[in-house]
């Protein structure tokens, strides 16, 4: 096969395992919009506080301790102890769900039955106080994330490719894990909604608000766990980004990506957000490999925006979104 | 009991619908007008002008132009940052092509080029709606800055891959590069100001604002009652952008003098922007006067109070910003989503019954 071939599957590989973590997050925004109508631009902003929470107290550091000892003048320097990864995440969980509870009852309780576009602003307000609490809580620098997921070059493939065409691919282990981990994440999330009672007191919820108020389903409840579980898909993603690129501000503009993935695959849809995550994924990839060197590189940071942009010139609801239907 | 219409008669329609109908309205923006034009020249100095006083200038005419479009025509733009960019370029490129032209002229000039550009990224606007619109912004705002950035064309081959705003004279004044005279970059900047929240305000009570707000309300309402969406939301996007596009000319050749592309007009721009718009109050041009004032101020005075005073480190204070930030904007949203602008109404309304409020 020709070299140029080669590198074009090589690339378009790479671009699938980038799409499924574009999916990760995406997965998240959709969980919320579905349950509440709410397009929560905090989600990568989310990610990006898990993930540096996860490394705080994994690292033993103590909240807020910038703030502390510029206040009292104190000298505190971490707990001193490592908290092992399990434990972490777990504890990282709790903080999420705390973090779901205090939105839905210190925000979106008063803004039900705002407009759409006012509570997108709101949770604008929401990312930003979101990135500075994280930075507030546990420091500003660039965090290095290591819960002991795989890393580097995925040698069997390497070898195998290698025989085969006489070019080894490079395929990061951690990108397998991290599309192992999404599948797993995303068949749990779709057995919990068509299985457990919650889940479907959820899809009801999604579904048609009013009604699932009169059978009796709770939507404080159903909000708050819905946010959990974004929360949650927000640690994976933050764990996956993070291992990847270390943890640091530009997480959230990484995730920002997920926006466009969105408006590919439909806001309502959850095959539509991991296919839509492969398509930008592979697209960008592809993009910047064939057209980008003519162009002047770094073609990534807009093209998957413009992507959206003209795809929704065509089709406004997306590849999977229910048809949008405006009455008077 | 000075607060009144009473005793103020209007003999004529023109005097009937003038924008400010109190009289003490009137006498107070004359007065504010005269203090600004006449008094501030003579106290300027440069902190002032460069902490607090241009910025503030330069962006309430951004977030008047935002507001045109999210506030009176409901299409919500994450875009502002990269529109500014287009205003800074177009004026830097304008600058360098035609030394001998008035800048003033460049910074017009540069206004209608955004305007276009707007009007094109406007185009998506009339398919999709809400935040499918905020996000289809980005495009425009991450393209447009990795165009700047990556084009160099727009930045005249420079090395460093930055744009400088070459040494122009206004009046025999120096206006721009280095050695600027503080009170006239001061009055240069406020003309402009002065002239956009004219333009703006007497655009957003005719014909137009109304047709903008009829959009706003409920779009296919607007249609059929005879709103032509097409016209209405270009326009918004037009008008809107040729504002941004000034403040962004502005904000490159007499504030910051030198750009960089990606860190003067990033996305954090157009949230700033957006921000202004809603704290001050959507749908409202004192809002944005307010909004800019208060995002402007907001951050000068943390760093006062916090590093001057307390002696914190720096950093923590920005965090702390974001947070002030981002709550306000919370606590605005669902306490008062018109603004600064509703607060000065409602005190307005309580001052015109005083003392008798029944």
């Amino acid at each position: 096969m020709p070299d140029q071939l080669l590198f074009a599957i090589e690339v378009t590989l790479n671009g699938l395992m980038a799409g499924v973590l574009y999916a990760l997050v995406a997965l998240g925004f959709v969980l919320i919009f579905k349950a509440s109508g709410i397009f929560n631009y905090a989600q990568g902003v989310m990610a990006l506080f898990a993930a540096l929470t996860l490394v705080g107290i994994m690292d033993g550091q103590v909240p807020f301790e910038h703030l502390i000892n510029a206040v009292f003048g104190t000298d505190i320097h971490g707990f001193g102890w490592e908290v092992p990864a399990l434990l972490a995440i777990l504890l990282t969980m709790v903080v999420m769900i705390a973090f779901a509870w205090a939105v839905n009852w210190i925000v979106l309780r008063h803004l039900v039955g705002q407009e759409p576009i006012i509570l997108f602003m709101a949770t604008i307000g929401l990312a930003y106080f979101l990135e500075g609490l994280g930075d507030m809580m546990w420091g500003a620098d660039i965090k290095t994330l290591d819960v002991g997921l795989p890393q580097g070059i995925n040698t069997t493939i390497d070898e195998a490719t290698f025989n085969m065409f006489g070019y080894g691919f490079f395929i990061d282990n951690l990108d397998i894990t991290a599309t192992i981990i999404a599948a797993v994440l995303v068949a749990v999330l779709v057995a919990f909604s068509q299985y457990t009672k919650q889940g479907r007191a959820l899809r009801a919820v999604a579904d048609d608000h009013q009604a699932a108020l009169s059978v009796g389903i709770s939507l404080n409840f159903i909000w708050v766990l819905t946010w959990s579980i974004a929360g949650f898909v927000a640690l994976v993603a933050g764990i996956m980004w993070g291992a990847k690129s270390g943890v640091q501000f530009s997480l959230s503009l990484i995730a920002l990506k997920a926006l466009p993935v969105l408006m590919l695959g439909g806001f309502t849809s959850i095959p539509g957000a991991i296919v839509g995550g492969l398509i930008i994924g592979v697209g960008e990839k592809l993009f910047e490999f064939l057209i980008g060197p003519l162009v002047g590189g770094a073609t990534e940071n807009w093209f998957a925006y413009v992507l959206a942009l003209i795809f929704l010139v065509f089709r406004p609801q997306g590849l999977f979104g229910e048809r949008i239907i405006e009455r008077v | 009991m000075l607060y009144r219409e009473a005793g103020d008669f209007k003999t004529t329609y023109r005097e009937d619908s003038q924008t400010f109908p109190i009289r003490l309205d009137r006498t107070a923006y004359f007065l504010i007008l005269a203090v600004a034009a006449l008094f501030v020249p003579f106290v300027i100095n440069d902190y002032w002008l460069n902490a607090v006083l241009l910025p503030f200038l330069i962006y309430a005419i951004a977030a008047m132009g935002l507001n045109i479009l999210t506030g009176y025509c409901g299409q919500v733009s994450l875009g502002t940052g990269a529109f500014m960019a287009v205003g800074a370029y177009a004026c830097y490129k304008l600058m360098t092509a035609f030394p001998d032209i008035n800048i003033a002229i460049h910074i017009v000039l540069s206004g209608f080029i955004t305007a276009g550009v707007g009007m094109l990224f406007g185009l998506p606007s009339l398919r999709i709606k809400g935040f499918y619109l905020a996000v289809a912004t980005l495009a425009a705002q991450f393209f447009l800055v990795w165009l700047f950035n990556r084009v160099p064309w727009f930045y005249n081959y420079s090395a460093s891959g930055q744009i400088n705003a070459p040494e122009r004279t206004l009046a025999g004044f120096r206006i721009t590069g280095p050695e600027t005279q503080a009170w006239a970059v001061y009055l240069f900047c406020l003309v402009f100001v002065v002239a956009s929240a004219w333009i703006c305000r007497n655009l957003t009570r005719g014909a137009m604002g109304r047709k903008w707000m009829a959009i706003r309300d409920m779009d296919i309402a607007a249609e059929i009652i005879g709103v032509n969406p097409l016209r209405a939301k270009l326009s918004a996007f037009g008008v809107s952008s040729f504002f941004v596009g000034i403040s962004g000319a502005l904000f490159f050749s007499v504030y910051l003098g030198a750009v960089e592309v990606g860190e003067a007009f990033g996305i954090n721009k157009s949230f700033l922007v957006l921000f202004m718009v809603i704290i001050g109050g959507l749908g409202s041009i004192l809002g944005s006067f307010l909004g800019a004032a208060f995002m402007v101020l907001l951050p000068v005075l943390l760093k006062n109070v916090l590093v001057g005073g307390l002696g914190w480190p720096t950093d923590l204070a920005a965090h702390l910003e974001y947070m002030i930030v981002g709550g306000l904007i919370i606590f605005f949203l669902i306490v008062e989503p018109h603004g600064l602008a509703q607060l000065w109404r409602i005190t307005k309304e309580k001052l015109r019954l005083w003392p008798f409020p029944h």
